[in-house]
C-alpha cells in the first residue's frame, strides 16, 4: 500500500487512473490476488455491514456487561429535533454496528472493531441518500479509497487505541470516510486529501479510556460523533476550504500525539472517563463474569 | 506489508480485534498444532488477555478456535456450550509473565493422544498473531501462511529432504525456520509456504524414519 497520501495522489495524476483504481492495482500486485477478486472480497464486506447496521437498529441486542445495547433504535425512533434526518440516520447506524460489535455480533473491522461504525454509517447513508443510490461498483469503489487512505495512516502513524489513542481509530476511520465520501461526490485529489486534513486534525489527541477496559463506552458515542467528523470535514473540502497543513504531515502528528500519549489514555482503562468515580461505579454495579472453567 | 483487508476487515464476531478475532485465531493454530481439537486444555492468560478478556469474549473465542471456529463464525457467542457438546475439557488460570510479555499473550497446555504440547502466542493487534514458543522452541507463526511444522530428531539431511518432498509437490516456501535450543535431541522446523500443503506431501514427510510428529496449520482467513 501507498506510505503517504502524496505519493497515492502523485500515482493517479501521473497515469491518468482513477484513485480507486491505483489502490486495487497496488494491492492486486503486492498480494498476487485478482482486481476482481479483491473487488468481490469487498462487496461482501459491505454486505456485512449493513448487516451489522440493520441487526443493531432492531433494538434487541445486548453486550454482555449490560453497557450497552439499544441505544441506536432509540435515537432512530425518537426521530430528528435539530439538524433533520440525514444527522440522525448516520448518528444511529454508526451506534448501531458499535452495538451488535459490543454484543458479539458479525462486524468489519475498519480499521479496528473499536472503529466499525464510522465507516458504514457514512457509505451505506450517502449511497441512501443519492438519488438512484450511487451504486455497488461506486460503494466499493469508494471503500478502496477509504482502504488506501487507511494503509498510508496504518504506515505512518498507527491504528491501535493501544498504541495511539482512540485518534488512531475512530480518527483513522473517520478520515478515510471522508476521503470516500469526498470522492463519492465528485470531489478532486486535492479536496480529498484536504479531507483528510480537516478530519483527522478535529479528531487529533483523542485518548482511549474504555469504561471497564471494554469497547462500549464511551466508543458508541465516538465512532457517532466520528462519522459526522468525517461527513463535516466531506462538506468543508468540497467547498474548496483550505488547510494550511498536508494530509501527510497531520497523520504524522497523530502519530506523534499517540507516541507521546501517556499510557493511561491509550486503552488501559486507567484514566479519562473509565478512572472517573461513575465509571468505576458502573462497573462495580456490572461485574464482569469470571470464565467459567472445565466443561466437565 | 500491509494489506487492504487489514484496513477493510477482518470480518469477525465483536467487540475487539485483537481479544475476540486474535483470541480466536490463537485458538485455531493451538489447535491445529496439536494435531486436531485437543482432549484437554489449560490456558493460561497474561495482562489485558487476563484483565478485560471476559468482557471481550476472549475465553469464548479462544475454546471457539480450539474447536475449530473461525473468527467470524458467529456460534463464538456460544462457544462454551459448542465446545461441551465437541467433548472438549478446558480451564482457564491467569499468570502473571512480567512486563517483558505482551500485553495479550496466552499459553496453552493441550493435551492430545496422550501428548502434551505447550504453545506460547500473543494476540498483536487488528486480528494479528504470533506463536512464538512451541515446546520450548522458538518459532514466529503468525497464521497468514499455510505453514508447517515439524519435530524431527536433529540429523543432517533433514532439511533438504523436506525441502525436497515440497519442492516435488510444487510447494513454494516463504519462509523457513530451525530451531534446536529447546528440550532432547530435537529440532524443531516451521515452513510456511504460498500454497496449501497437500495431504500426500505430508505423508511423504511423515514416513521420514527421523520425523517425530508433522503438523499442518491452515492459513487462516
Amino acid at each position: 500500500m501507498h506510505k503517504s497520501i502524496e505519493s497515492l495522489i502523485r500515482d493517479a495524476e501521473q497515469s491518468g487512473r482513477p484513485l480507486p483504481q491505483v489502490v486495487l492495482d497496488r494491492e492486486s500486485a503486492e498480494m498476487g490476488i485478482a482486481p476482481e477478486k479483491i473487488r468481490a472480497r469487498i462487496g461482501q464486506t459491505l454486505g456485512v455491514m449493513r448487516g451489522a447496521i440493520a441487526e443493531g437498529l432492531e433494538g434487541k441486542v445486548r453486550s454482555a456487561s449490560g453497557l450497552t445495547g439499544g441505544r441506536s433504535k432509540r435515537l432512530w425512533d425518537d426521530g430528528p429535533r435539530i439538524l433533520g434526518p440525514r444527522v440522525t440516520t448516520i448518528l444511529a447506524r454508526a451506534i448501531s454496528t458499535l452495538e451488535v460489535n459490543a454484543a458479539m455480533g458479525l462486524i468489519v473491522a475498519a480499521p479496528t472493531a473499536g472503529a466499525a461504525g464510522v465507516l458504514p454509517a457514512i457509505l451505506i447513508s450517502v449511497d441512501e441518500f443519492a438519488e438512484g443510490g450511487m451504486g455497488e461498483e461506486r460503494l466499493i469503489d469508494a471503500m478502496l479509497v477509504a482502504g488506501g487512505v487507511g494503509g498510508v495512516i496504518a504506515q505512518r502513524a498507527s491504528l491501535a487505541g493501544a498504541e495511539g489513542g482512540c485518534q488512531a481509530e475512530t480518527g483513522t476511520a473517520a478520515a478515510m470516510g471522508a476521503a470516500a465520501v469526498t470522492w463519492l461526490h465528485g470531489g478532486t485529489h486535492e479536496q480529498i486529501s484536504t479531507s483528510i486534513a480537516l478530519c483527522l486534525q478535529g479528531m487529533l489527541g483523542l485518548i482511549c479510556d474504555p469504561i471497564g477496559g471494554l469497547v462500549e463506552i464511551p466508543c458508541i458515542y465516538r465512532n457517532a460523533s466520528a462519522a459526522m467528523q468525517a461527513i463535516a470535514a466531506a462538506e468543508m473540502a468540497m467547498a474548496n476550504l483550505d488547510f494550511p497543513v498536508s494530509a501527510d504531515e497531520v497523520i504524522d502528528v497523530m502519530g506523534e500525539v499517540g507516541r507521546r500519549m501517556p499510557a493511561a489514555y491509550r486503552e488501559t482503562a486507567l484514566g479519562g472517563l473509565a478512572a472517573t468515580p461513575s465509571a468505576q461505579r458502573l462497573v462495580q454495579i456490572r461485574p464482569t463474569k469470571r470464565p467459567s472453567g472445565a466443561s466437565s | 506489508m500491509v494489506s487492504l483487508f487489514d484496513i477493510l476487515g477482518p470480518t469477525m464476531v465483536g467487540p475487539s480485534s485483537s481479544h475476540t478475532a486474535g483470541a480466536c485465531r490463537l485458538g485455531l493454530i493451538a489447535r491445529a498444532v496439536a494435531g486436531g481439537m485437543p482432549e484437554s486444555v489449560r490456558i493460561q492468560l497474561h495482562g489485558s488477555f487476563a484483565a478485560t478478556g471476559e468482557g471481550h469474549g476472549t475465553h469464548r473465542a479462544i475454546v471457539g478456535g480450539l474447536i475449530g471456529l473461525a473468527p467470524d463464525d458467529l456460534r463464538l457467542r456460544a462457544a462454551y456450550d459448542e465446545a461441551t457438546a465437541a467433548g472438549l475439557q478446558w480451564e482457564f488460570e491467569e499468570i502473571d509473565l512480567g512486563d517483558e510479555a505482551h500485553p495479550n499473550t496466552a499459553i496453552f497446555h493441550v493435551t492430545l493422544g496422550g501428548e502434551e504440547l505447550v504453545i506460547r502466542g500473543a494476540s498483536l493487534g487488528g486480528g494479528r498473531v504470533e506463536v512464538s514458543e512451541i515446546d520450548g522452541f522458538p518459532v514466529a507463526l503468525g497464521g497468514s501462511y499455510h505453514t508447517l511444522v515439524l519435530l524431527a530428531h536433529d540429523e543432517p539431511g533433514t532439511i533438504a529432504a523436506v525441502a525436497t518432498v515440497l519442492a516435488g509437490h510444487h510447494v513454494n516456501l516463504a519462509t523457513m525456520r530451525v530451531d534446536r535450543t529447546g528440550r532432547h535431541q530435537d529440532a524443531l522446523m516451521t515452513i510456511e509456504a504460498d500454497e496449501p500443503i497437500s495431504e500426500p506431501a505430508v505423508g511423504a514427510i511423515r514416513s521420514f524414519p527421523w520425523l517425530r510428529w508433522a503438523r499442518v496449520v491452515p492459513k487462516i482467513a
